[in-house]
């Protein structure tokens, strides 16, 4: 992975996609502060297939959100995208753009936010501005990216509100997000999402603040909405037990770093990374539903002071002295979809 | 929207009630009343001899013999039923004609102070926080401490300085001469402006750098909120959210004390006014209060207060405008 070599073309036939929608390749990210550079995201390969979803866990500061945030263009002004890094979309008309090389306020960019790639967040609350009404924020993503009247758009509003499970959507469309429970708020939130039929839909741990009922219901939700209307979902969450609900294929960061990918099956069933091995041990029992996972020992380091080779090696079980904190390990394949980078198996 | 609107103006009615008995009693206060000051007046010197008798005469004359309440309420009901605000003693008028014109004048300086704190400092204060840590930002906050620091009597001193020595143009009072005593014509319109000028900015100085540094503030901790985020990532243009989202939201704390700077508005306007020789109300509230001319004084009192009675009820139906939740959880 961080030896794969991103190019920064633009091409314009989409060979270079292999089909896929979305590619990154070597996304490195880095910080400007008053204490220096931090690298929060260093070599990362995604890729994103229409009609099927990508999980990506980690834990807190794996750099998960500023990763999808720059497929946005969403990162602050203090942020630099590396100059190696790509990130290839292919738009709906078909013609494949370089996003690294889009203006993050042009014209282009902000014609793929929101109506090629829509976001969903953890909050839902804060999501939405407690000033407007639900139908506003529908009816605004909308109006930005089709020619349509007011009237037609409060109209596909409502439709979208009925469409995501809100009961009773003319009287909802007219409420403040403040009106709403939830797990309604969370579906309203999808709906703005979906406003504008979105090729790529990145949802950035949307169930974490729900309970587990909600949770399922809104997974559920998605699941469904993805097989009918065939967009790629890029599914953030911290959750393994989460991902083996929604997930196809998943990816697991660390520290800014891709420690294991692979077909859900294989990160479940037969992980091979410590790291992957710890998070599943992990998972949230019933009893301990909806927390954050603080299960794997060891203190997370700063971003400021990130662990030579793998970072992983401060609290990996099964480190080598010597080897572990000297290089990153070269990628091991176990299948064609499945990777580890893990000294473990290297040149097995 | 319609019941909330309704309820906050009879609750403006009631404070109006209350505020218009503590007028009441505050002119009540001084020792003395008109009438023995008159007596005063009009026989110090000439050698006769005033008794008890001839003040209380002079105190049925005037209507003062009666008790306070009834004084009270034909003093409300003059200003409620006819606009009245009864007569001026010393001035042998009554407190219309007098404060007539001043009172319009200071309703002017008011506003136009009002207008342009609000203009400078919400731009500004919205600029600044969007370009934060820019030069320009840094330049604004050194600027508005100075704008803190400057005592507004010293900053009318320099700016009547400068306009008469480098403009060349008169600032004292309200209008030039050959305005003064014209009847109203765009001509005076624009005199008036001119004139206004210089007091406005001098009352508002302290008043923009405070909001401005207030609006930066509450711009800054907004723009920081997911809601702002997310509209970006609707593919909203960046204008349209800062104005739609953060800015709404970052003029609140100032529309919620407009009528806190009309008060700073009044209580500085003496001091000003005497600076830039302005025919204003405070400096006849005082003189007024020397002579216990009080019901030209109730009335200023009672026009500057109810002002700020109505422009805090102003700025409670423009909160609710601009934040829904307010209506919504209060009413
Ligand atoms: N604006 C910023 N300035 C400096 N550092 C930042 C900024 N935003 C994020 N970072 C750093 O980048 C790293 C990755 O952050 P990111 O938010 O992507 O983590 P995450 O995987 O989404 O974690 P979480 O699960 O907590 O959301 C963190 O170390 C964080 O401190
Ligand atoms: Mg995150």
């Amino acid at each position: 992975m961080r030896n794969s070599i991103g190019t920064s073309e633009t091409s314009m036939n989409g060979t270079s996609l292999d089909g896929a929608l979305l590619k990154v390749e070597n996304l490195r990210i880095a910080f400007r502060t008053d204490e220096g550079q931090i690298q929060a995201v260093d070599g990362v390969d995604l890729t994103a297939q229409t009609g099927r979803t990508l999980g990506i866990v980690g834990e807190s500061g794996s750099g998960k959100s500023v990763s999808t945030h720059a497929i946005m263009r969403l990162l602050p002004g203090t942020a630099v995208i590396h100059p190696d890094s790509s990130i290839q979309f292919r738009r709906k008309d078909g013609t494949v753009v370089e996003i690294t090389q889009l203006a993050p306020t042009g014209r282009e960019m902000r014609a793929i936010r929101g109506g090629e790639i829509a976001m969903i967040f953890q909050e839902p609350m804060a999501t939405f501005s407690p000033v407007y009404t639900i139908g506003n924020h529908i009816m605004e993503a909308i109006l930005a990216h089709e020619e349509v009247s007011k009237q037609e758009a409060r109209e596909r509003a409502i439709h979208l509100l009925d469409r995501v499970g809100i009961a009773n959507p003319s009287r909802r469309v007219d409420q403040y997000p403040f009106e709403l429970s939830g797990g309604m708020r969370q579906r309203a939130m999808i709906a703005v999402a979906l406003s504008a039929n979105p090729s790529l839909l990145i949802a950035d741990e949307p169930t974490t603040a729900l309970d587990v009922t909600i949770q399922a219901q809104i997974l559920a939700l998605m699941r469904e909405l993805q097989e009918e209307m065939g967009m790629a979902i890029l599914f953030i969450t911290h959750d393994l037990g989460v991902i083996s609900q929604i997930a196809h294929d998943v990816v697991v960061m660390y520290l800014g770093q891709i420690m294991e990918r692979g077909t859900v099956r294989e990160v479940i069933k037969e992980a091979k990374h410590p790291y992957t091995q710890n998070l599943l041990q992990a998972i949230p029992r019933l009893e301990s539903l909806g927390q954050r996972l603080h299960a794997i020992g060891g203190r997370i380091p700063s971003p400021m002071e990130r662990p030579p080779g793998c970072p992983f090696h401060t609290r990996c079980p099964q480190a080598m002295p010597g080897v572990c904190d000297k290089a990153f390990p070269e990628t091991t394949h176990f299948s064609p979809t499945h990777e580890v980078n893990c000294f473990l198996y290297e040149g097995s | 929207m319609i019941r909330f609107i309704v309820q906050r103006f009879l609750g403006m009615l009631v404070t109006m009630f209350f505020v218009s008995v503590m007028v009441f009693i505050i002119m009540e206060l001084p020792p003395g009343d008109y009438a023995e000051r008159y007596a005063f007046r009009k026989f110090s010197g000439t050698g006769v001899t005033v008794t008890e008798a001839d003040v209380n005469n002079i105190r049925v004359k005037l209507g003062l013999d009666r008790p306070a309440y009834e004084r009270y309420f034909s003093w409300i009901w003059g200003i409620v039923t006819k606009g009245d605000f009864g007569p001026a003693f010393a001035f042998e008028t009554s407190v219309n004609n007098v404060i007539g014109q001043r009172l319009w004048l200071t309703l002017a300086i008011l506003f136009s102070t009002l207008i342009v704190t609000y203009l400078v400092s919400i731009p500004i204060g919205i600029y600044a926080a969007v370009h934060r840590h820019s030069i320009a930002d840094y330049s604004l906050t050194v600027l508005s401490y100075l704008g803190l620091a400057l005592p507004n009597f010293l900053l009318a001193l320099i700016l009547l300085y400068i306009s008469v020595t480098v403009l060349d143009s008169s600032v004292g009072g309200l209008f030039s001469q050959e305005f003064e005593g014209a009847p109203w014509s765009w001509a005076k319109f624009v005199d008036l402006l001119k004139h206004l000028i210089v007091p406005a900015v001098v009352l508002a100085w302290s008043a923009t750098a405070f909001q401005l540094q207030t609006v930066r503030a509450t711009m800054l901790d907004e723009l920081n909120k997911l809601s702002v985020t997310a509209a970006r990532a609707r593919g909203i243009p960046e204008w349209k959210v800062l104005l739609k989202y953060p800015a709404r939201l970052a003029i609140n704390p100032v529309v919620s004390t407009v009528s806190f700077d009309a008060n700073r508005i009044f209580s500085e306007l003496p001091i000003v006014a005497l600076v830039l020789g302005l025919p204003e109300l405070g400096e006849l509230l005082i003189k007024s209060y020397i002579d216990l001319d009080m019901f030209v004084a109730g009335a200023i009192l009672l026009m500057l207060t109810f002002m700020i009675v109505f422009m805090n009820f102003l700025s409670d139906i423009a909160l609710a405008f601009l934040d829904p939740r307010i209506k919504l959880e209060g009413g």
